[in-house]
């Protein structure tokens, strides 16, 4: 096993980066975002697994439970990242109400003709 | 598998399918949660990140169009410093403890005291809620302050529009 959970947690997040920088669309980078949080949750979940353990629920017949401080503090990031995705969303809205586009490419060549304008 | 969908997510320009595609990579991330013994966790990935998420997403859709235009700049840069990120996190990873390591300093340190103590000082037998609601019950409670301005922002966004009599969310 070594560190195989960690690379995956890597590749996804190395992808989520990469859709967040590369892709003009907005919404798109927000999906981008929303998938390189989705690998910190896995970077932090996975040292806390010890293969033979259980759920950390207190039982008398297990001994053994995997970390349960990780998953209390990816309850909390996962709960805020949806409202902090809500609120991106509603952005993007009110852009693509102000400018008629979510493209990164178009809103920039718009804001230099208002500016030329101006 | 869940490379595959990210890398399929990266490629698709239809937004509609990205958004479907972002549904199924959570649910299975909540398979992979459960696997990882992190049940509380993979529960509130599988509700929110599949459903809340999707449903914000599809709203969103339906207010701005739905197919992405043909990205303009090259990607070859985004790349590079993509693939520098991830080399320097693999040289980081290298020196953490192995998978399952039960000597690892996370599972030495503070967790003992909660798995031990928990039970008896809260009466939950569910150590996350224990530590969620009762150790960290404050933290919790900044927690649905940020939810809640959130909620107030995204309205506070929207609103002008509704007024103006087009379709809300």
């Amino acid at each position: 096993m070594g560190h195989y959970a960690y690379f995956v947690a890597i590749f996804l997040m190395v992808a989520g980066l990469y859709v967040t920088v590369a892709r003009g669309n907005l919404v798109k980078k927000l999906i981008g975002l929303s998938i390189f949080q989705t690998s910190v949750y896995l970077l932090y979940i996975a040292p806390g697994k010890l293969i033979g353990a259980t759920a950390p629920i207190v039982a008398p017949q297990y001994a053994t439970y995997s970390n349960p401080l990780p998953h209390v503090l990816i309850l909390t990031a996962i709960v805020v990242g949806v409202a902090t995705l809500a609120l991106g969303l509603a952005l993007v809205v009110r852009i693509r109400e102000a400018y008629g586009t979510v493209e990164e490419d178009q809103i920039l060549a718009e804001d230099e003709r208002r500016d030329a304008d101006a | 598998m869940m490379a595959v969908l990210v890398v399929a997510v990266a490629v698709q320009r239809n937004l509609f399918s990205v958004v479907v595609l972002t549904g199924i990579y959570s649910f299975l991330m909540a398979s992979v949660l459960v696997a990882l013994d992190a049940v509380d966790v993979a529960m509130t990935e599988a509700s929110v990140g599949a459903g809340i998420s999707t449903v914000l997403l599809l709203g969103a859709l339906y207010l701005v169009r739905a197919d992405e235009a043909k990205p303009m700049h090259r990607p070859l840069l985004p790349l590079l410093v993509s693939v520098g990120v991830g080399a320097a996190l693999v040289y980081g990873t290298l020196g953490l403890p192995a998978f399952s390591d039960p000597s690892a300093p996370i599972h030495t340190h503070v967790a003992p005291r909660y798995l031990n103590d928990a039970l008896r000082e809260t009466g939950v037998p569910n150590v996350v809620t224990a530590v969620l609601a009762s150790y960290r019950g404050y933290d919790t409670l900044g927690e649905t302050t940020v939810v809640f301005t959130a909620g107030v922002g995204v309205v506070a966004l929207l609103r002008r529009r509704r007024r103006r009599g087009g379709g809300g969310e």
